[in-house]
Protein backbone atom coordinates (compact mmCIF):
# COMPACT_ATOMS: atom_id res chain seq x y z
CA UNK A 1 0.00 0.00 0.00
CA UNK A 2 2.58 2.55 1.22
CA UNK A 3 4.46 1.40 -2.14
CA UNK A 4 1.35 2.12 -4.07
CA UNK A 5 1.24 5.33 -2.51
CA UNK A 6 4.36 6.68 -3.09
CA UNK A 7 4.02 5.20 -7.03
CA UNK A 8 0.74 7.29 -7.66
CA UNK A 9 2.69 10.54 -5.77
CA UNK A 10 5.38 9.88 -8.33
CA UNK A 11 3.20 9.19 -11.22
CA UNK A 12 1.60 12.70 -10.34
CA UNK A 13 4.72 14.64 -9.64
CA UNK A 14 5.94 13.24 -13.40
CA UNK A 15 3.32 14.68 -14.87
CA UNK A 16 2.99 18.29 -13.00
CA UNK A 17 7.03 18.38 -14.44
CA UNK A 18 5.69 16.79 -17.63
CA UNK A 19 3.20 19.91 -17.99
CA UNK A 20 5.30 22.44 -16.87
CA UNK A 21 8.32 21.52 -19.15
CA UNK A 22 5.54 21.45 -21.86
CA UNK A 23 4.40 24.92 -21.08
CA UNK A 24 7.52 26.14 -20.93
CA UNK A 25 9.30 25.05 -23.76
CA UNK A 26 6.21 26.38 -25.88
CA UNK A 27 6.32 29.73 -24.19
CA UNK A 28 10.16 30.01 -25.03
CA UNK A 29 9.40 28.82 -28.30
CA UNK A 30 6.35 31.62 -28.92
CA UNK A 31 8.61 33.94 -27.33
CA UNK A 32 10.91 33.96 -30.73
CA UNK A 33 7.45 35.11 -32.76
CA UNK A 34 6.51 37.27 -29.97
CA UNK A 35 10.21 39.32 -30.12
CA UNK A 36 10.16 39.48 -33.74
CA UNK A 37 6.76 41.08 -33.52
CA UNK A 38 7.54 43.10 -30.87
CA UNK A 39 11.01 44.47 -32.73
CA UNK A 40 9.17 44.86 -36.02
CA UNK A 41 6.70 47.09 -33.89
CA UNK A 42 9.52 49.27 -32.33
CA UNK A 43 11.04 49.83 -35.91
CA UNK A 44 7.95 50.76 -37.84
CA UNK A 45 7.68 47.09 -39.76
CA UNK A 46 5.16 44.35 -39.88
CA UNK A 47 6.75 41.30 -38.80
CA UNK A 48 6.02 37.77 -39.54
CA UNK A 49 2.13 37.96 -40.67
CA UNK A 50 1.95 35.42 -43.76
CA UNK A 51 1.52 32.16 -41.53
CA UNK A 52 -1.95 32.03 -39.46
CA UNK A 53 -3.95 35.09 -38.17
CA UNK A 54 -1.35 37.63 -38.31
CA UNK A 55 0.86 35.40 -38.18
CA UNK A 56 1.16 34.01 -34.87
CA UNK A 57 1.29 30.24 -36.34
CA UNK A 58 4.73 31.40 -37.43
CA UNK A 59 5.99 28.71 -34.80
CA UNK A 60 4.66 26.10 -36.04
CA UNK A 61 6.12 26.95 -39.57
CA UNK A 62 9.54 26.96 -38.09
CA UNK A 63 9.50 24.04 -36.23
CA UNK A 64 8.47 22.05 -38.94
CA UNK A 65 12.07 23.73 -40.68
CA UNK A 66 13.94 23.30 -37.77
CA UNK A 67 12.89 19.82 -37.28
CA UNK A 68 13.23 18.26 -40.82
CA UNK A 69 16.38 20.01 -42.05
CA UNK A 70 19.46 18.45 -42.01
CA UNK A 71 21.26 17.62 -38.39
CA UNK A 72 24.79 18.10 -39.92
CA UNK A 73 27.68 17.50 -37.63
CA UNK A 74 31.32 18.94 -39.26
CA UNK A 75 32.96 15.54 -39.78
CA UNK A 76 36.43 18.21 -38.50
CA UNK A 77 34.62 19.04 -35.19
CA UNK A 78 35.24 17.05 -31.90
CA UNK A 79 31.67 15.30 -32.39
CA UNK A 80 31.01 14.48 -28.77
CA UNK A 81 31.80 17.98 -27.56
CA UNK A 82 29.96 19.41 -30.07
CA UNK A 83 26.37 16.95 -29.74
CA UNK A 84 27.01 18.08 -25.80
CA UNK A 85 27.19 21.51 -26.17
CA UNK A 86 23.86 22.49 -27.28
CA UNK A 87 21.97 20.57 -24.66
CA UNK A 88 24.25 22.34 -21.75
CA UNK A 89 23.02 25.50 -22.91
CA UNK A 90 19.35 24.24 -23.10
CA UNK A 91 19.29 22.17 -20.25
CA UNK A 92 21.30 24.47 -17.44
CA UNK A 93 18.71 27.61 -16.89
CA UNK A 94 15.69 25.41 -17.82
CA UNK A 95 16.80 23.55 -14.37
CA UNK A 96 16.32 27.33 -12.28
CA UNK A 97 12.83 27.07 -14.03
CA UNK A 98 12.09 24.75 -11.94
CA UNK A 99 13.26 26.31 -8.71
CA UNK A 100 11.01 29.17 -9.89
CA UNK A 101 7.58 29.60 -7.23
CA UNK A 102 4.68 31.19 -9.64
CA UNK A 103 2.95 31.19 -6.94
CA UNK A 104 3.66 30.62 -3.25
CA UNK A 105 2.79 26.79 -3.27
CA UNK A 106 3.16 26.08 -6.88
CA UNK A 107 6.73 25.05 -7.66
CA UNK A 108 8.66 21.91 -8.54
CA UNK A 109 11.22 21.93 -5.97
CA UNK A 110 11.28 24.36 -2.91
CA UNK A 111 15.46 24.64 -2.76
CA UNK A 112 16.71 26.97 0.62
CA UNK A 113 19.88 28.03 -1.96
CA UNK A 114 17.47 29.48 -4.46
CA UNK A 115 19.77 31.80 -5.69
CA UNK A 116 23.01 29.97 -5.16
CA UNK A 117 21.52 27.51 -7.43
CA UNK A 118 20.83 30.31 -10.11
CA UNK A 119 24.36 31.32 -9.91
CA UNK A 120 25.17 28.09 -10.45
CA UNK A 121 23.65 27.19 -13.66
CA UNK A 122 24.46 30.43 -15.00
CA UNK A 123 28.17 29.70 -14.70
CA UNK A 124 27.83 26.28 -15.87
CA UNK A 125 25.51 27.47 -18.93
CA UNK A 126 28.54 29.85 -20.66
CA UNK A 127 30.32 26.03 -20.95
CA UNK A 128 27.64 25.24 -23.57
CA UNK A 129 28.69 28.38 -25.32
CA UNK A 130 32.05 27.82 -24.34
CA UNK A 131 32.37 24.36 -25.84
CA UNK A 132 30.37 24.93 -28.62
CA UNK A 133 32.95 27.39 -30.33
CA UNK A 134 35.70 25.54 -29.55
CA UNK A 135 34.59 21.91 -30.85
CA UNK A 136 33.37 23.38 -33.75
CA UNK A 137 37.10 24.06 -35.10
CA UNK A 138 35.80 27.20 -36.67
CA UNK A 139 37.17 30.68 -36.38
CA UNK A 140 34.41 32.59 -36.04
CA UNK A 141 33.00 30.12 -33.70
CA UNK A 142 36.30 29.94 -31.62
CA UNK A 143 35.89 33.78 -31.57
CA UNK A 144 32.78 33.95 -30.27
CA UNK A 145 33.21 31.51 -27.24
CA UNK A 146 36.18 33.73 -26.21
CA UNK A 147 33.62 36.55 -26.10
CA UNK A 148 31.53 34.72 -24.28
CA UNK A 149 34.11 33.40 -21.60
CA UNK A 150 35.15 37.73 -21.57
CA UNK A 151 31.66 38.65 -21.12
CA UNK A 152 31.39 36.16 -18.21
CA UNK A 153 34.59 37.74 -16.30
CA UNK A 154 32.88 40.70 -17.05
CA UNK A 155 29.48 39.95 -15.37
CA UNK A 156 29.74 37.23 -13.12
CA UNK A 157 31.51 39.26 -10.36
CA UNK A 158 29.16 41.73 -9.67
CA UNK A 159 25.94 39.45 -10.41
CA UNK A 160 26.71 37.72 -7.03
CA UNK A 161 27.23 41.60 -5.27
CA UNK A 162 24.37 42.77 -6.63
CA UNK A 163 21.63 40.41 -5.47
CA UNK A 164 23.20 40.42 -1.80
CA UNK A 165 21.47 43.25 -0.98
CA UNK A 166 18.08 41.56 -1.19
CA UNK A 167 19.83 38.82 0.31
CA UNK A 168 20.47 40.67 2.95
CA UNK A 169 16.99 42.27 3.54
CA UNK A 170 15.36 39.25 3.41
CA UNK A 171 17.54 37.63 5.49
CA UNK A 172 17.22 34.40 3.35
CA UNK A 173 18.64 32.56 -0.02
CA UNK A 174 15.21 30.69 -0.33
CA UNK A 175 12.86 32.61 -3.55
CA UNK A 176 9.68 32.27 -1.47
CA UNK A 177 11.18 33.87 1.46
CA UNK A 178 12.65 36.78 -0.47
CA UNK A 179 8.84 37.43 -1.99
CA UNK A 180 7.73 37.46 1.47
CA UNK A 181 9.91 39.91 2.51
CA UNK A 182 8.84 42.05 -0.04
CA UNK A 183 4.85 42.87 0.97
CA UNK A 184 5.22 46.40 2.03
CA UNK A 185 7.62 47.67 -0.38
CA UNK A 186 9.47 46.23 -3.34
CA UNK A 187 13.00 45.62 -3.48
CA UNK A 188 13.41 48.18 -6.98
CA UNK A 189 12.96 51.14 -4.74
CA UNK A 190 15.48 50.48 -1.81
CA UNK A 191 17.76 47.93 -3.69
CA UNK A 192 17.76 50.55 -6.67
CA UNK A 193 21.36 50.49 -8.25
CA UNK A 194 20.98 46.58 -7.14
CA UNK A 195 17.94 46.20 -9.44
CA UNK A 196 20.02 48.26 -12.54
CA UNK A 197 23.03 45.90 -11.89
CA UNK A 198 21.06 42.73 -11.99
CA UNK A 199 19.71 43.24 -14.96
CA UNK A 200 22.46 44.42 -16.93
CA UNK A 201 23.72 41.19 -15.70
CA UNK A 202 20.45 39.20 -16.56
CA UNK A 203 21.15 40.65 -20.31
CA UNK A 204 24.49 39.58 -20.36
CA UNK A 205 23.52 36.39 -19.63
CA UNK A 206 21.11 35.90 -22.04
CA UNK A 207 23.82 37.04 -24.85
CA UNK A 208 20.44 39.14 -25.45
CA UNK A 209 21.76 42.78 -27.35
CA UNK A 210 23.33 44.82 -26.37
CA UNK A 211 25.50 42.15 -24.95
CA UNK A 212 25.57 39.37 -27.43
CA UNK A 213 29.35 39.94 -28.39
CA UNK A 214 29.55 36.03 -28.88
CA UNK A 215 27.01 35.87 -31.36
CA UNK A 216 27.29 39.12 -33.05
CA UNK A 217 25.82 38.42 -36.43
CA UNK A 218 27.50 41.23 -37.96
CA UNK A 219 31.24 40.30 -37.42
CA UNK A 220 31.28 36.35 -36.93
CA UNK A 221 28.02 35.70 -38.48
CA UNK A 222 26.72 33.92 -35.80
CA UNK A 223 29.76 33.19 -33.36
CA UNK A 224 29.63 29.86 -31.56
CA UNK A 225 26.70 28.40 -33.33
CA UNK A 226 27.83 28.61 -36.86
CA UNK A 227 28.32 25.35 -37.26
CA UNK A 228 25.14 23.87 -35.61
CA UNK A 229 21.63 22.77 -38.26
CA UNK A 230 18.65 21.81 -37.71
CA UNK A 231 17.47 20.81 -34.19
CA UNK A 232 20.96 21.42 -32.60
CA UNK A 233 20.78 25.00 -33.52
CA UNK A 234 16.85 24.99 -32.34
CA UNK A 235 18.31 23.89 -29.17
CA UNK A 236 20.61 26.88 -28.53
CA UNK A 237 17.86 29.37 -30.10
CA UNK A 238 15.08 27.98 -27.68
CA UNK A 239 17.59 27.95 -24.91
CA UNK A 240 18.08 31.43 -25.43
CA UNK A 241 14.95 32.58 -24.94
CA UNK A 242 14.32 30.01 -22.02
CA UNK A 243 17.42 31.80 -20.51
CA UNK A 244 15.60 35.22 -20.82
CA UNK A 245 12.40 33.39 -19.23
CA UNK A 246 14.71 32.48 -16.55
CA UNK A 247 16.15 35.67 -15.73
CA UNK A 248 12.66 37.58 -16.61
CA UNK A 249 10.91 35.67 -13.69
CA UNK A 250 14.05 36.15 -11.68
CA UNK A 251 13.97 39.78 -12.03
CA UNK A 252 10.80 39.80 -10.83
CA UNK A 253 11.14 37.88 -7.95
CA UNK A 254 14.24 39.48 -6.71
CA UNK A 255 12.66 42.89 -7.14
CA UNK A 256 9.32 43.59 -8.23
CA UNK A 257 7.81 40.98 -4.94
CA UNK A 258 6.83 37.87 -7.54
CA UNK A 259 3.16 37.23 -7.64
CA UNK A 260 2.58 40.05 -5.15
CA UNK A 261 -0.58 42.52 -6.44
CA UNK A 262 -3.57 43.40 -5.82
CA UNK A 263 -6.88 42.04 -6.91
CA UNK A 264 -5.77 39.64 -9.47
CA UNK A 265 -4.56 35.83 -8.41
CA UNK A 266 -0.82 35.45 -7.68
CA UNK A 267 0.33 33.82 -11.12
CA UNK A 268 -1.39 36.84 -13.22
CA UNK A 269 0.49 39.16 -11.56
CA UNK A 270 3.72 37.26 -11.76
CA UNK A 271 3.36 36.31 -15.38
CA UNK A 272 2.27 39.76 -16.23
CA UNK A 273 5.57 41.29 -14.41
CA UNK A 274 7.62 38.19 -16.18
CA UNK A 275 6.60 39.47 -19.58
CA UNK A 276 7.08 43.15 -19.08
CA UNK A 277 10.38 42.56 -18.63
CA UNK A 278 10.67 40.55 -21.24
CA UNK A 279 9.32 43.09 -23.00
CA UNK A 280 12.26 45.36 -21.94
CA UNK A 281 14.64 43.48 -23.28
CA UNK A 282 13.41 43.16 -26.82
CA UNK A 283 13.30 47.04 -26.34
CA UNK A 284 16.66 47.24 -25.31
CA UNK A 285 17.46 44.61 -28.25
CA UNK A 286 15.56 47.07 -30.58
CA UNK A 287 17.88 50.53 -29.74
CA UNK A 288 20.88 49.72 -27.83
CA UNK A 289 23.78 49.32 -30.00
CA UNK A 290 26.45 46.83 -29.18
CA UNK A 291 29.69 47.79 -27.86
CA UNK A 292 33.13 45.77 -27.98
CA UNK A 293 33.72 43.32 -25.07
CA UNK A 294 36.62 45.73 -23.85
CA UNK A 295 33.94 48.24 -23.62
CA UNK A 296 31.75 45.89 -21.64
CA UNK A 297 34.62 44.71 -19.18
CA UNK A 298 35.46 48.28 -18.72
CA UNK A 299 31.75 48.95 -18.17
CA UNK A 300 31.26 46.23 -15.27
CA UNK A 301 34.85 46.24 -14.07
CA UNK A 302 34.75 50.41 -13.16
CA UNK A 303 31.50 51.29 -12.55
CA UNK A 304 29.00 48.21 -11.88
CA UNK A 305 31.04 46.37 -9.56
CA UNK A 306 31.94 50.08 -7.42
CA UNK A 307 28.12 50.86 -8.00
CA UNK A 308 27.46 47.68 -6.30
CA UNK A 309 29.51 47.27 -3.54
CA UNK A 310 28.29 50.96 -2.41
CA UNK A 311 24.54 49.43 -2.65
CA UNK A 312 25.92 46.61 -0.09
CA UNK A 313 27.98 48.95 2.09
CA UNK A 314 24.29 50.89 2.45
CA UNK A 315 22.03 48.07 2.48
CA UNK A 316 24.16 46.86 5.43
CA UNK A 317 24.56 50.25 7.53
CA UNK A 318 21.00 50.04 6.99
CA UNK A 319 20.23 47.03 8.28
CA UNK A 320 22.19 47.56 11.09
CA UNK A 321 21.43 50.74 12.31
CA UNK A 322 17.81 49.90 12.34
CA UNK A 323 17.73 46.17 13.33
CA UNK A 324 20.40 46.97 15.81
CA UNK B 1 34.58 65.89 -17.37
CA UNK B 2 34.34 61.71 -16.90
CA UNK B 3 31.17 62.02 -14.52
CA UNK B 4 29.86 65.06 -17.02
CA UNK B 5 30.48 62.48 -20.04
CA UNK B 6 29.37 59.61 -18.06
CA UNK B 7 26.41 61.05 -17.24
CA UNK B 8 25.78 62.15 -20.54
CA UNK B 9 26.14 59.15 -22.29
CA UNK B 10 23.75 57.02 -19.81
CA UNK B 11 21.13 59.77 -20.94
CA UNK B 12 21.50 59.10 -24.59
CA UNK B 13 21.00 55.21 -23.88
CA UNK B 14 17.93 55.86 -22.08
CA UNK B 15 16.50 58.30 -24.97
CA UNK B 16 16.98 56.19 -27.26
CA UNK B 17 15.17 53.20 -25.18
CA UNK B 18 12.10 56.06 -24.97
CA UNK B 19 12.12 57.08 -28.68
CA UNK B 20 12.11 53.70 -30.06
CA UNK B 21 9.30 52.61 -27.63
CA UNK B 22 7.64 55.30 -29.19
CA UNK B 23 7.67 53.99 -32.66
CA UNK B 24 5.06 51.73 -30.82
CA UNK B 25 2.43 53.92 -31.42
CA UNK B 26 3.12 54.58 -35.50
CA UNK B 27 1.61 53.12 -37.91
CA UNK B 28 4.16 50.86 -39.97
CA UNK B 29 6.04 52.03 -42.90
CA UNK B 30 5.51 48.46 -44.53
CA UNK B 31 4.04 48.14 -47.87
CA UNK B 32 2.36 44.97 -48.08
CA UNK B 33 3.20 44.51 -51.37
CA UNK B 34 0.47 41.87 -53.24
CA UNK B 35 -2.24 42.75 -51.35
CA UNK B 36 -1.40 46.69 -51.86
CA UNK B 37 -0.98 47.57 -55.38
CA UNK B 38 2.62 48.68 -56.47
CA UNK B 39 2.99 52.47 -57.62
CA UNK B 40 6.29 53.02 -58.92
CA UNK B 41 7.26 56.16 -60.43
CA UNK B 42 7.27 56.21 -64.21
CA UNK B 43 11.08 56.26 -63.99
CA UNK B 44 11.38 53.13 -62.53
CA UNK B 45 13.45 50.79 -64.51
CA UNK B 46 11.22 47.35 -65.11
CA UNK B 47 10.54 45.48 -68.24
CA UNK B 48 12.11 46.92 -71.26
CA UNK B 49 10.13 47.44 -74.25
CA UNK B 50 10.66 48.33 -77.70
CA UNK B 51 8.57 51.41 -79.28
CA UNK B 52 7.22 52.94 -82.52
CA UNK B 53 7.25 56.20 -84.09
CA UNK B 54 4.39 58.39 -84.37
CA UNK B 55 3.28 56.66 -87.11
CA UNK B 56 3.50 53.46 -86.52
CA UNK B 57 6.99 52.77 -87.66
CA UNK B 58 9.28 50.41 -85.70
CA UNK B 59 12.29 53.53 -83.60
CA UNK B 60 14.94 50.57 -83.61
CA UNK B 61 17.80 51.16 -86.37
CA UNK B 62 19.49 47.94 -84.85
CA UNK B 63 22.72 50.12 -84.80
CA UNK B 64 23.47 47.71 -82.20
CA UNK B 65 24.59 50.67 -79.46
CA UNK B 66 22.38 49.20 -76.94
CA UNK B 67 23.55 45.34 -76.94
CA UNK B 68 27.81 47.04 -76.89
CA UNK B 69 26.62 48.95 -73.42
CA UNK B 70 24.94 46.45 -72.01
CA UNK B 71 27.51 45.53 -69.19
CA UNK B 72 25.97 41.65 -68.91
CA UNK B 73 25.24 41.07 -72.71
CA UNK B 74 22.14 40.17 -72.36
CA UNK B 75 21.01 41.75 -75.73
CA UNK B 76 21.20 40.61 -79.22
CA UNK B 77 20.10 41.17 -82.27
CA UNK B 78 21.04 40.98 -85.73
CA UNK B 79 20.63 43.80 -88.30
CA UNK B 80 18.84 43.76 -91.73
CA UNK B 81 17.85 46.14 -94.08
CA UNK B 82 15.05 47.84 -96.14
CA UNK B 83 15.15 48.30 -100.37
CA UNK B 84 15.10 51.69 -99.28
CA UNK B 85 17.97 51.39 -97.40
CA UNK B 86 16.82 51.91 -93.69
CA UNK B 87 18.65 49.32 -91.14
CA UNK B 88 16.05 47.24 -89.03
CA UNK B 89 16.63 44.49 -86.71
CA UNK B 90 15.93 41.02 -88.35
CA UNK B 91 15.84 39.39 -84.88
CA UNK B 92 15.84 41.02 -81.41
CA UNK B 93 16.33 39.20 -78.04
CA UNK B 94 16.55 39.76 -74.41
CA UNK B 95 17.57 37.76 -71.66
CA UNK B 96 15.55 39.01 -68.55
CA UNK B 97 17.13 36.59 -66.98
CA UNK B 98 20.47 38.16 -67.13
CA UNK B 99 19.30 41.89 -67.35
CA UNK B 100 20.24 43.79 -64.83
CA UNK B 101 17.91 46.59 -65.39
CA UNK B 102 20.77 49.19 -64.82
CA UNK B 103 18.99 51.00 -67.73
CA UNK B 104 22.06 51.41 -69.96
CA UNK B 105 20.79 50.54 -72.94
CA UNK B 106 17.98 52.90 -72.72
CA UNK B 107 20.70 56.05 -72.14
CA UNK B 108 23.01 54.38 -74.92
CA UNK B 109 19.80 54.46 -77.76
CA UNK B 110 19.73 57.08 -80.30
CA UNK B 111 16.55 56.54 -81.35
CA UNK B 112 14.89 56.19 -78.08
CA UNK B 113 13.34 52.87 -79.25
CA UNK B 114 14.79 50.73 -76.12
CA UNK B 115 13.01 51.61 -73.13
CA UNK B 116 12.49 50.48 -69.07
CA UNK B 117 9.06 50.70 -68.31
CA UNK B 118 7.72 50.60 -64.48
CA UNK B 119 6.93 46.97 -64.57
CA UNK B 120 8.78 44.70 -62.39
CA UNK B 121 6.09 41.80 -62.30
CA UNK B 122 8.40 39.33 -64.29
CA UNK B 123 8.73 36.27 -61.69
CA UNK B 124 8.70 32.99 -64.18
CA UNK B 125 9.16 29.13 -63.55
CA UNK B 126 11.38 28.68 -66.47
CA UNK B 127 14.30 30.65 -67.44
CA UNK B 128 13.16 29.78 -71.11
CA UNK B 129 10.51 32.03 -70.46
CA UNK B 130 12.25 35.03 -69.35
CA UNK B 131 14.24 35.19 -73.01
CA UNK B 132 11.67 38.01 -74.62
CA UNK B 133 11.83 37.97 -78.79
CA UNK B 134 11.07 40.82 -80.61
CA UNK B 135 7.63 40.19 -80.60
CA UNK B 136 7.25 40.15 -77.30
CA UNK B 137 9.25 43.48 -76.90
CA UNK B 138 7.72 45.21 -79.73
CA UNK B 139 4.74 47.70 -78.41
CA UNK B 140 2.28 49.89 -80.58
CA UNK B 141 2.41 53.19 -78.82
CA UNK B 142 5.61 55.60 -78.28
CA UNK B 143 6.49 54.73 -75.10
CA UNK B 144 7.58 57.39 -72.78
CA UNK B 145 8.49 59.63 -75.15
CA UNK B 146 5.62 60.92 -77.58
CA UNK B 147 6.91 63.03 -80.19
CA UNK B 148 10.48 61.92 -80.70
CA UNK B 149 11.36 60.44 -84.22
CA UNK B 150 14.77 60.17 -85.37
CA UNK B 151 14.17 59.64 -89.40
CA UNK B 152 12.52 62.90 -89.26
CA UNK B 153 16.18 64.71 -89.25
CA UNK B 154 18.32 61.78 -90.05
CA UNK B 155 18.75 58.88 -91.92
CA UNK B 156 19.23 57.65 -95.67
CA UNK B 157 15.92 58.35 -96.92
CA UNK B 158 15.60 62.06 -95.75
CA UNK B 159 16.70 65.18 -98.19
CA UNK B 160 18.77 67.67 -96.73
CA UNK B 161 16.06 70.74 -96.70
CA UNK B 162 14.11 69.25 -94.20
CA UNK B 163 16.88 68.77 -91.52
CA UNK B 164 17.69 72.02 -91.92
CA UNK B 165 14.46 73.18 -90.94
CA UNK B 166 14.16 70.71 -88.56
CA UNK B 167 17.18 71.99 -86.65
CA UNK B 168 16.17 75.77 -87.23
CA UNK B 169 12.79 74.99 -85.45
CA UNK B 170 14.53 72.98 -82.00
CA UNK B 171 18.09 75.00 -81.88
CA UNK B 172 18.47 74.88 -78.37
CA UNK B 173 18.30 71.05 -78.07
CA UNK B 174 21.59 69.94 -75.83
CA UNK B 175 22.82 67.00 -78.29
CA UNK B 176 25.41 65.59 -75.65
CA UNK B 177 23.02 64.89 -73.26
CA UNK B 178 22.10 61.14 -73.25
CA UNK B 179 19.41 62.00 -70.63
CA UNK B 180 15.90 62.51 -72.15
S1 LIG C 1 17.37 49.61 -79.61
FE1 LIG C 1 18.40 51.54 -79.98
S2 LIG C 1 20.55 51.14 -79.50
FE2 LIG C 1 19.55 49.14 -79.68
S3 LIG C 1 19.90 48.55 -81.80
FE3 LIG C 1 17.91 49.57 -81.77
S4 LIG C 1 18.39 51.69 -82.22
FE4 LIG C 1 20.33 50.75 -81.67
S1 LIG D 1 18.94 47.34 -68.64
FE1 LIG D 1 21.16 47.04 -68.51
S2 LIG D 1 21.38 44.84 -68.31
FE2 LIG D 1 19.29 45.15 -69.02
S3 LIG D 1 19.45 45.01 -71.23
FE3 LIG D 1 19.69 47.16 -70.74
S4 LIG D 1 21.91 47.46 -70.57
FE4 LIG D 1 21.53 45.25 -70.48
Amino acid sequence: MIFFSILTNFLYKFFIIFIVLICIIFCASMLSIVERKFLAYFQNRIGPNRVGWNGWLQLLADGIKILFKEDWIPPFSDQYIFCIAPLISFLTLLFVLFTIPIKKNFFIVDLNIGILFFFMMTSISVYGILLAGWSSQNKYSLLGAIRASAQMLSYEIFLGLSTMGVIAQSGSFNLIKIINSQKIIWNVIPQFFGFITFFIAILAICHRHPFDQPESEQELSDGYHIEYSGMKFGMFFIGEYISMITGASMITILFFGGGNGPIFPEYVWFILKTFFCILFFILCRASLPRPKYIHVMKFSWRICLPLTLLNLFFTAFFILYFKK
Amino acid sequence: MFIKIFFLQIYSQIRSLYLIFCNIFQASETRLYPEESLKLSSRYRGRIVLTRTKTGEERCVACGLCAAVCPVSCISLQKTEDKTGRWRSEFFRINFSRCIFCGLCEEACPTLAIQLIPDVELGDYEYKNLIYEKKDLLISGTGKYDDYDYYSFSGVTLKKTKIKKFFHKKKNVDIKSLLP
